[in-house]
């Protein structure tokens, strides 16, 4: 092929390298410029084996479907039901994840608690505590008991609908969190007991317990202090589904939330969320085999998180064992994340709408992930309620529609059977056969 | 007096009735008996009372306490008071791991020597330790005293935020961020008053400070550019 040199002898084309390129190379001269490593928001950027690698195969011969918009699809769920006196009902299966106070703004609270109330579901609130605006417009308010146990306080534990022990998130499991000075205004610094302006880190691990044979005495111990009330959830990051489900189970967990390696945070390492942690397609069955083989599937309740978008990725999770799904960064874009309105502002921050994860800088200019009064002040609780409302409403008619068509009178009557895989790599992760076949890598009984 | 037998009664029974006392009760006094190492005992307390726990306790004794009393006429499992608010919890004989963890308020009070992480995370409690405390103790202390009568293990007050340390005996060894500092007239006397208050007759003039250099407040970013 000739080269276009015009002049000269013909040269070989300039090659970027696939394995030092262009976003690579940055991150290498950024590293050597500053002495630190990348702190961002978000979950994993890279490209995963996901739900959208599912379909569903719907109705045929031997399956009827239900009549789409009349005949009737419970999406009802109840969360709890193994020893807390008063388990949480919910009308849809889709919770709102624990996103922190300081993270966030107080309205952006706010605003998730009412979207949440409207739509019949539960928040829950992170790490950094409690907040009045939160606990007053949230019908249903999940604790997080977290390790850094910022603003924990037994009022406010009394004051809860359940409980949620934070062992480890999708995003980072195995890390704590992080909290950058330019966020830590008056309030925050104030629930926290720390100086204000000062880079907060949340530790890793908690304080006064290790191990699942501590964390049985522990669940005791907040049972004791709530009477034995409210469930107890113990939310994992997706490391070793199987095993952590299986110990939560034996530490006494009401409910296990799964946060697979797309989930969301706040602010942590890059190199952290892109490179710990398993995809959340992957946890799933094997949470599901954990609580099958204890005889524990639907008694102990699983939500899961970690990139669910649509009414399709709710279908899919319940399809493959979940009894719920909890969502962060959707919520988010629901309120005005990332919002293209936003574009100009996107841009003098270096960035665009949709790319924006420097929430830890507290410059949102959506005003959500950020303390400044000034950018607060554009968010309005209200209409961001309203909206993740609208939003919560389509999830759940879109997973109905599904189910339906799947002939599924119950958004938890949907199985695996109702999937197939597209690719061999989904096929594999979530047990589920390959388009066109009866088989998935692993399958007992196969040899390939 | 009120005594309640835990061994005949039960756990639940037992913190049902503690939790049922209100500010104004006329209950003010209890003895639990037969406590047996039991796990969480008089946890979550919310009333102005004084519970004498007749022996030891497993994990979490006196656990997120507020305005109670709480004296272990014995040794104390790992996180007693954790997360205390306020109120008072005296141990007589020695305390596991984690004492006082994460601790917001109030008073904990260890006759004899405490394990390691004494104080880890603590937000504002006063602890007062009559003996040694072990390795890792004041990790990510933030705020609050803690006294030690006499020795500290490794690592102390690793990665410390503006909680108070003062050690009479010696330190094995300090952890990241935490240094001796001054020892001045206002410090002597927060030292004097939480000597009184754990029932201490040690001399504050024979302690030794210890906090925060705080440089590890804010990442070390290199801004050549
Ligand atoms: C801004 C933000 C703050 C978060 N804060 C917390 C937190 O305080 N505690 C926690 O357990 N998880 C936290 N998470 C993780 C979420 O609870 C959840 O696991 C995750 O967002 C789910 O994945 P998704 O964002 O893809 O929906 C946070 C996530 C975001 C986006």
């Amino acid at each position: 092929m000739k080269d276009n040199n015009q002049d000269g002898p013909p040269r070989t084309t300039p090659i970027q390298s696939a394995t030092f390129s262009n976003p690579i190379n940055a991150e290498i001269r950024r590293a050597a410029a500053t002495g630190i490593y990348d702190i961002r928001g978000g979950g994993a950027k890279r490209k995963l084996p996901h739900f959208d690698d599912l379909l569903f195969l719907g109705a045929s011969m031997s399956r009827y479907p239900l009549e789409g918009y009349r005949e009737k699809c419970d999406t009802s769920v109840t969360l709890g039901t193994r020893f807390a006196k008063n388990p949480i009902h919910l009308d849809i299966p889709v919770t709102i994840a624990g996103m922190s106070f300081g993270a966030l703004s107080g309205p952006a609270k706010e605003a998730l608690g009412r979207g949440a109330t409207l739509a019949g579901t539960s928040t829950t609130t992170g790490d950094g505590g409690m907040t009045q605006e939160e606990r007053g417009h949230s019908n249903k308010l999940v604790y997080q008991y977290l390790p850094s146990r910022y603003g924990m306080n037994p009022n406010d534990l009394r004051k809860a609908d359940a409980i949620e022990v934070v062992v480890g998130q999708g995003a980072k499991p195995g890390g704590g969190g992080m909290l950058l000075g330019q966020k830590i205004s008056d309030r925050v610094a104030e629930m926290r007991n720390l100086p204000k302006g000062i880079d907060q880190r949340s530790a890793c691990r908690h304080p006064d317990w290790t191990g699942p044979d501590d964390l049985e005495i522990k669940i005791l111990e907040l049972r004791e202090i709530t009477g034995w009330k409210v469930p107890i959830y113990i939310k994992v990051g997706g490391a070793r589904p199987y095993f952590d489900t299986t110990l939560a189970v034996k530490a006494g967990a009401d409910v296990v939330v799964l946060d697979g390696m797309q989930g969301g945070t706040a602010a942590t390492q890059d190199v952290f969320i892109e490179h710990v942690g398993q995809p959340i397609l992957a946890c799933i069955r094997e949470a599901v085999r954990a609580l099958q083989d204890l005889d524990m599937h639907r008694e102990v309740q699983l939500i899961v998180s970690g990139g669910v978008r649509t009414g399709a990725d709710v279908a899919k999770c319940m399809a493959l064992g979940a009894d719920a799904v909890a969502i962060g960064t959707a919520a988010l874009i629901a309120l005005g994340d990332n919002d293209p309105r936003w574009e100009d502002e996107y841009q003098k921050l270096g960035t665009t709408a949709g790319a924006y994860d420097d929430w830890h800088e507290g410059q949102d200019p959506a005003g959500i992930t950020t303390q400044d009064p000034e950018l607060m002040a554009r968010f309005d609780p209200i209409e961001g309620g309203r909206r993740l409302n609208n939003y919560l409403k389509v999830m759940t008619l879109e997973a109905q529609t599904i189910a339906r068509a799947c002939g599924k009178n119950h958004l938890h009557n949907l199985e695996p059977e109702d999937l197939c895989a597209l690719t061999m790599e989904a096929a594999a992760m979530a047990k589920i056969p390959l388009a066109g076949t009866d088989w998935y890598p692993g399958k007992p009984g196969t040899s390939y | 007096m009120q005594t309640f037998d835990l061994e005949a009664e039960g756990l639940r029974a037992l913190n049902e009735t503690l939790h049922a006392q209100a500010d104004n009760t006329n209950q003010t006094k209890w003895e639990i008996v037969n406590p047996r190492g039991s796990h969480a005992i008089a946890v979550g307390l919310d009333a102005p009372i004084e519970v004498n726990v007749k022996g030891s306790t497993g994990y979490y004794c006196a656990g997120m306490n507020q305005q109670a009393t709480v004296n272990v006429h014995g040794s104390a499992g790992p996180g007693v008071a954790e997360n205390m608010m306020s109120g008072t919890v005296v141990i007589e004989g020695d305390a596991s791991q984690y004492a006082g963890a994460t601790g917001h308020g109030g008073t904990l009070v260890i006759k004899g020597n405490a394990s390691s992480r004494c104080g880890i995370s603590m937000k504002g409690i006063d602890i007062v330790v009559h003996g040694n405390i072990g390795h890792m103790s004041a990790f990510m202390a933030q705020s609050g005293n803690l006294v030690v009568c006499g020795d500290a293990g490794d690592a102390l007050g690793d990665s410390i935020y503006e909680a108070r340390l003062f050690v009479r005996g010696s330190v094995k060894s300090l952890g990241a961020d935490c240094i001796e500092k001054e020892m001045r007239p206002e410090h002597l006397e927060i030292l004097t008053e939480l000597l009184e208050r754990g029932d201490c007759d040690a001399k504050p003039e024979e302690f030794k400070r210890y906090g925060s250099a705080r440089t590890l407040y804010n990442f070390n970013i290199d801004n050549a550019y």
